[in-house]
């Protein structure tokens, strides 16, 4: 494609080769559709397709439009590689990646600007951002809160980052005997979702824990979607069944 | 449908920027490029020929069946209207007949018998079923892909052009010419046939065979008209067909044979006189047309079949003949490319509507993943009723016979081999269901 926008933020030319080499390596690896996360690429393309009808429906643009997203100021929380910003700048919004993981940031930098796009990828944390009073429409936190030690405090953050009418989804995976099993036994379900050689049932949350601590936050909680994957299509798919994974959207009052 | 055209190829110093490069200029190729293009993409299309060279007469003899589902992703990507507007070109198969031999066992498809709503175009009035297809000239298709490929300015075409080589770089590939042009895009199609050379340079081994049989082509002049019918029959030596054609500018009645020979004796009977020639022709067709002779110059085409081991490599994606090519006893050689060429557009479409890189091994993973159980069912379809018709075993002979009956008799069962026919069985891109992309 021809987005051609000079990237924001550009590699540091003072960083050491073999640094590069090894976030090139890795940026390789997280871009790489037959490597390590080849189900979370199969994955991508359902929350993507969620999030830009989602985001369309919420701004009142057309979702099958060139860049429907156009000019919408997006924080993605939790950015890894970049899976979810580089589609979504593609599609017009103006995102900012967040993530704790510096090579991590690094080797999403550097895949961005290959593709010539141009993201404000941050090595920052919600909480700091939050403090700045950055105002974003929308705010995503993909797969990120099984993650997070403080949850509340973290879901407050988030909501403090976004502009009032602003939007903030929210995936994660449900704490059932189903999802447990599932990342248990399936890695196809949590591959790089989870901390290596963890799998922390505890963190899981329920939709209606989520719902609360959302409604606590002070924002409107909206539908709730599950996202199903059917093993004999391996293809996933947008669900009523939230019994594994699913998606809370909610919005921050006027 | 909101949809923005790329603009047409830009330079980036000395390179040409599209989103796809598509290497063949064949039907299937240009067929891609329209569709890509009438989707939105910015598109080049290389060909090592002229395109003229492939409008001349001399250039290719066949006539294509564009079933069904062909034909409404031609009208969805403007190209059907191109194919009516070369004149009384397009005749429609509202009946075939598919014949044993020398036998009365038959199977009788009646378009009139597939009254679903389904099954019929929306643009058909409620009165007339849709046919299973039509016959169309290759040189008409071809003379309609140039018309359309002229009104779209995101779709650029260069030939006489020669692939050098292609190297991937991580945003897009870069292929250079061999006349020094470099052409940038996010995905390269190949489209050169059979021979890909793509293919071959990126080590996509193949399975083929070659059958002892090679295909004689030519066109026949009738007393009587064939009412749209087609017929195949299955002689022993391979299957012999009847296409209905429309009738020439002299108002003479035509068809089109499809001769399947032992390709050791191809050489005597192309060398035939007239007389000779259409003698065994008559001996073939039988008198239900009336008076036959042929007309114009006949054609000769070795069968083989080809099945690549995958359609995709990095940014580059296999169709029509250069992931496939079938025996052409059932007439779905080209059908099987056109629906490569409308299950990539929509993949692709729907891949940049999500934002994510058209030639990105995840997207193009979903294009081969649509095509290959159709593409493999096919050809083992075909193979084995070649196989199972190219044979006078008595048992097999009549097994095959008493086959035939049932299909006539068992209502579903035929409907459904008509619906293949057609090309409306299976998971149909919105293309070939009658739907904007």
């Amino acid at each position: 494609m021809t987005d051609a926008a000079p990237p924001a933020s550009t590699v540091d030319a003072t960083v050491d080769p073999g640094e590069i080499a090894r976030f090139s390596a890795l940026a390789t690896e997280w871009w790489n559709p037959h490597g390590k996360f080849k189900p979370l690429h199969r994955f991508n393309p359902v929350r993507v397709g969620f999030l830009r009808d989602r985001l369309a429906n919420h701004f009142g643009r057309d979702p099958l439009a060139d860049r429907p997203l156009a000019g919408l100021r997006i924080l993605d929380v939790g950015c890894g590689g970049g899976l979810l910003a580089e589609p979504l700048t593609r599609l017009g919004a103006e995102v900012t990646g967040i993530d704790a993981s510096g090579p991590g940031l690094m080797a999403a930098r550097l895949h961005a600007e290959q593709m010539g796009l141009a993201i404000d990828y941050r090595e920052t944390t919600v909480e700091a951002l939050a403090a700045t009073g950055a105002g974003f429409d929308a705010v995503l936190n993909m797969e990120v809160i099984e993650h997070v030690a403080d949850r509340p405090a973290f879901l407050a953050a988030s909501a403090l980052a976004l502009k009032p009418g602003g939007l903030m989804v929210v995936a994660t995976l449900n704490r059932t005997a189903k999802a447990y099993a599932l990342a248990i036994v399936g890695a196809e379900y949590v591959l790089g979702w989870l901390p290596r050689g963890t799998h922390n049932w505890q963190k899981f949350v329920k939709p209606e824990e989520l719902r609360a601590e959302l409604a606590a936050a002070d924002l409107t909680v909206g539908e709730t979607t599950g996202v199903v994957y059917n093993p004999l299509s391996d293809r996933w798919s947008l669900s009523r069944d939230a019994a594994v994974n699913y998606m809370i959207l909610s919005t921050k009052p006027l | 449908m909101s949809q923005s055209f790329s603009p047409a190829p830009q330079l980036d110093g000395d390179a040409l920027i599209a989103d796809v490069l598509i290497v063949g200029g064949g039907m299937v190729g240009l067929t891609a490029g329209v569709a890509l293009a009438s989707a939105g993409f910015s598109v080049i299309a290389l060909d090592r020929a002229p395109l003229d060279a492939q409008l001349d007469a001399a250039f290719d003899g066949r006539v294509s069946a564009i079933a069904a589902g062909s034909r409404r992703a031609l009208e969805g990507i403007g190209l059907w209207n191109h194919v009516l507007a070369q004149g009384h070109v397009a005749e429609p198969i509202r009946d075939i007949r598919v014949s044993d031999g020398d036998s009365l066992a038959f199977v009788h498809y009646d378009s009139r018998a597939l009254n679903d709503k389904k099954a019929r175009s929306a643009s058909a009035p409620p009165s007339e079923p849709e046919p299973f297809g039509h016959i169309v000239e290759n040189r008409t298709i071809r003379a309609a892909l140039a018309a359309r490929a002229k009104e779209l300015p995101n779709l650029t075409l260069l030939a006489p052009a020669e692939l050098a080589g292609v190297v991937n770089e991580p945003s897009h590939a870069l292929a250079s010419l061999r006349d020094g042009r470099r052409i940038r895009a996010a995905l390269v199609v190949a489209a050169e046939g059979k021979e890909s050379a793509l293919r071959a340079a990126r080590g996509i081994a193949v399975t083929r065979w070659s059958y002892p049989q090679t295909a004689i082509v030519c066109t026949i002049a009738h007393e009587r008209p064939h009412g749209g019918i087609a017929h195949e029959r299955f002689l022993p030596v391979g299957p012999f067909a009847i296409l209905p054609m429309t009738d020439d500018h002299d108002g003479r009645h035509r068809s089109s044979l499809v001769w399947t020979e032992k390709t050791a004796l191809v050489p005597a009977y192309l060398a035939l006189n007239k007389a000779d020639f259409d003698a065994e022709v008559v001996r073939r067709v039988g008198d239900f047309l009336g008076r036959v002779e042929s007309i114009g110059p006949r054609w000769s085409y070795p069968l083989s079949l080809l099945h690549a081991e995958r359609y995709t490599d990095e940014r580059l994606v296999l169709i029509g003949d250069a992931a496939h090519a079938i025996h052409p006893i059932a007439g779905q050689g080209l059908n099987l490319g056109l629906r490569d060429v409308a299950a990539l557009a929509e993949t692709l479409v729907d891949a940049k509507r999500l934002g994510l890189d058209i030639g990105f091994g995840e997207v193009l993973a979903g294009y081969e993943r649509w095509r290959r159980f159709d593409n493999v069912l096919l050809a083992g379809i075909t193979d084995g009723l070649n196989r199972l018709f190219s044979t006078s075993f008595t048992p097999l002979v009549l097994a095959r016979r008493l086959g035939f009956r049932a299909v006539n008799r068992a209502g579903p069962l035929k409907t459904l081999f008509m619906r293949h026919a057609m090309g409306l069985v299976g998971e149909l891109p919105r293309l070939s269901r009658g739907e904007p992309l």
